[in-house]
């Protein structure tokens, strides 16, 4: 009796935490979202009222359709980020699986390498990176941006997916070889799903930073038809003024993409872990 | 014809030498097993056996035919792993049938074969399964069902039964007689558990660090250890080995006396006190602590009423004697000392 009622007060207390938690987080996600639905006048008056039906207002996203290709920065926002991700996973895990299965000289050497790149920061080396883009053409294209975010994102990658490889049972690997699997069946077929909560969550801490990132799109692809939304938003934020509605409503609105993405990896990652491996 | 042949099989992982200078032959339709404690290559030589890992150097014949660099699908063996090692995203029915369709045997072919190992291991109402759906019982049936799909030359068994629980364990091990004796197949069985290699093998190699102690029937290795090792990893309780208690006993020799063959008698040549007594019903063992602080195990049919701190005197017959110099090595005929009666 005594230990049932304990359960419930501890799983009460571990609730309140996490719902605290949950309202401190999503705040500043809510206030945006409701002043972007408010006449500039009202959102500084009164920054925390609800819209209502004097204060209520699209201007803010009208502005943001009607300022040109808000469209298509959206689109490049979701061919880099979805590009990027997509390469870090696959180059990530073919390394890692290399690293974790393998045994051939200067492995461990290797993994440090690989490794090495998670302690520097990769905008130390913009001026180099600036230089080899406009040595290769690649300047203003979706791909120089697609290509650094894939070499920042590697080696946090291979860290943690090489982990998680070796985790996965040799005796199953093996039993696949002896099945006639060939090692790129055993490592698609066998090894990558029983790895995805750990590519879920290299995809996610992966996504949110390139979505978000304004360094690299204004140098390495400043064009009209490259920007993504984060260096479009930009627009807005001007030196003396800045269009808050406008702001705000792009904000609102590129929101809604990595919450996509989010849903879906994170659904992966629980299918992941319920399924898990059988032994 | 013979079904393995392994010629001065060496396998070393960087400077670590694993295995030593292994030569073995499994006949057709032989019950092989590999026993050994913990770490003393038992895995790695099956592996190497498999393909799974290279040879260092030698050579490995299965069938007749030279196997030394050929992959492991391509050597007709097929393996029951420790922890099961089926596919958790395939059905029970998928997790057999995948090494005969990756072979490109035709439907019809997998279909049977699959249906006669499903039959034939009791699992017709789980093939729709997943492997997580299933115990552990169930789970290493099907993983001795995908072996028997293939219908390999060479089985080969690592520790299969080690996740089981001892009720399982015991059928699964009758099961898996019963499966040699149905298939008449080669296989190879490696286990630390020296009941399952007593009950199952036709020819028990016992190993230790990578070299083969002694190879030959079970009761061969019971009656007649080539050394210490052998004496004492055989056989439970383990023989007693004596150097102190026994008067006559030369310097360097010891003594191995099996518990079954230890009986109480009043002048016996080993005086001790019972220090602890396990009453199994069938049997009674009975740890003695002898008068020269070297402690032993009497095991005595039926049970017995001694009690704990009881004065015992034993003896034995000297035929059921063993003798071992101080390398551990085996003397026999004229080397054996004798020890006066008392
Ligand atoms: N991949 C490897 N790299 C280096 N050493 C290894 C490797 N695999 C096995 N070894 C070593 O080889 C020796 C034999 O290992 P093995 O797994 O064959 O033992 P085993 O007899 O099967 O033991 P157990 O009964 O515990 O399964 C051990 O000392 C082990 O440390
Ligand atoms: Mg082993």
């Amino acid at each position: 009796m005594a230990t049932a009622r304990d359960s419930t007060r501890t799983a009460i207390a571990a609730h309140a935490v996490l719902i605290l938690y949950t309202l401190i987080a999503l705040f500043p996600v809510f206030v945006i979202v409701i002043n972007s639905f408010k006449t500039r006048r009202a959102i500084f008056r009164e920054p925390l009222a609800l819209p209502d039906a004097d204060s209520f207002s699209l201007v803010g996203y009208e502005t943001v359709l009607r300022q040109g290709d808000f469209f298509l920065y959206f689109q490049n926002s979701m061919i880099v980020t979805v590009a990027s991700l997509f390469f870090i996973l696959l180059f990530g895990a073919m390394a890692a699986f290399a690293l974790a299965e393998y045994r051939f000289r200067f492995n461990t050497l290797m993994g440090l390498y690989l490794a090495l790149g998670i302690m520097i920061p990769i905008r130390i080396g913009t001026v180099a990176i600036l230089e080899m883009m406009v040595g290769t053409g690649l300047v203003n294209t979706l791909w120089a941006l697609i290509l650094v975010y894939t070499a920042q994102g590697l080696p946090l990658a291979v860290f943690i997916l090489s982990a998680f490889m070796k985790g996965v049972s040799d005796d199953l690997k093996n039993a696949g070889r002896i099945d006639g699997l060939s090692e790129y069946k055993i490592f698609f077929r066998l090894v990558l799903p029983l790895v995805r909560p750990a590519m879920a969550t290299v995809a996610v801490f992966n996504m949110i930073p390139i979505w978000n990132d304004l360094w690299f799109p204004l140098i390495l692809a400043p064009a009209e038809e490259t920007k993504t939304l984060t260096l479009g938003s930009q627009v807005f934020i001007g030196q003396f003024v800045t269009d808050w509605n406008a702001v705000l409503s792009a904000l609102s609105l590129a929101i809604l993409p990595v919450m996509a993405l989010y849903v879906v990896f994170s659904r992966q990652l629980i299918r992941g872990i319920t399924s898990g491996a059988v032994k | 014809m013979t079904a393995l042949r392994l010629e001065h099989v060496d396998k070393s992982f960087g400077q670590v030498k694993v295995l030593h200078d292994i030569s073995l032959t499994v006949e057709d339709g032989e019950f092989v097993v590999f026993v050994g404690p913990s770490g003393c290559g038992k895995s790695t030589l099956l592996r190497v056996i498999a393909g799974l890992e290279d040879a260092t150097a030698g050579r490995v014949s299965i069938a007749g035919e030279e196997v030394t660099h050929v992959p492991p699908a391509k050597r007709g063996i097929a393996m029951v792993f420790q922890t099961y090692a089926l596919y958790p995203h395939l059905s029970v029915r998928d997790n057999m049938a995948l090494g005969l369709k990756q072979e490109g045997a035709p439907r019809a072919t997998v279909e049977a074969q699959v249906a006669k190992a499903s039959h034939m291991l009791s699992l017709d109402d789980y093939l729709k399964r997943r492997p997580a759906e299933l115990s552990g019982g169930q789970r290493q049936r099907v993983a001795i069902g995908r072996a028997i799909v293939r219908d390999p030359k060479l089985f080969l068994f690592d520790e299969p039964l080690s996740n089981l629980d001892a009720a399982l364990r015991m059928n699964t091990r009758v099961e898996i007689a019963a499966l040699h004796r149905t298939l008449s197949a080669s296989m190879i069985y490696v286990t630390h558990d020296q009941i399952e290699a007593m009950t199952l093998a036709d020819k028990i190699v016992v190993l230790r660090d990578g070299r083969i102690e002694q190879v030959g029937a079970p009761m061969d290795l019971y009656n007649d250890p080539a050394n210490r090792f052998v004496a004492g990893f055989l056989g439970s309780p383990a023989m007693n080995f004596l150097e102190r208690s026994v008067a006559g006993l030369p310097e360097g020799v010891t003594l191995g006396i099996r518990p079954e063959y230890l009986r109480p008698a009043p002048t016996g040549r080993i005086g001790g006190t019972v220090t602890h007594v396990e009453r199994l019903g069938s049997d009674t063992n009975l740890l003695v602590e002898t008068s020269q602080g070297e402690r032993l195990t009497l095991r005595m049919f039926g049970q017995d009423q001694t009690p704990v701190g009881a004065p015992v005197t034993l003896d034995w017959d000297d035929a059921d004697a063993f003798f071992f110099d101080a390398t551990g090595r085996r003397l026999t005929g004229a080397d054996q000392p004798s020890v006066p009666a008392a």
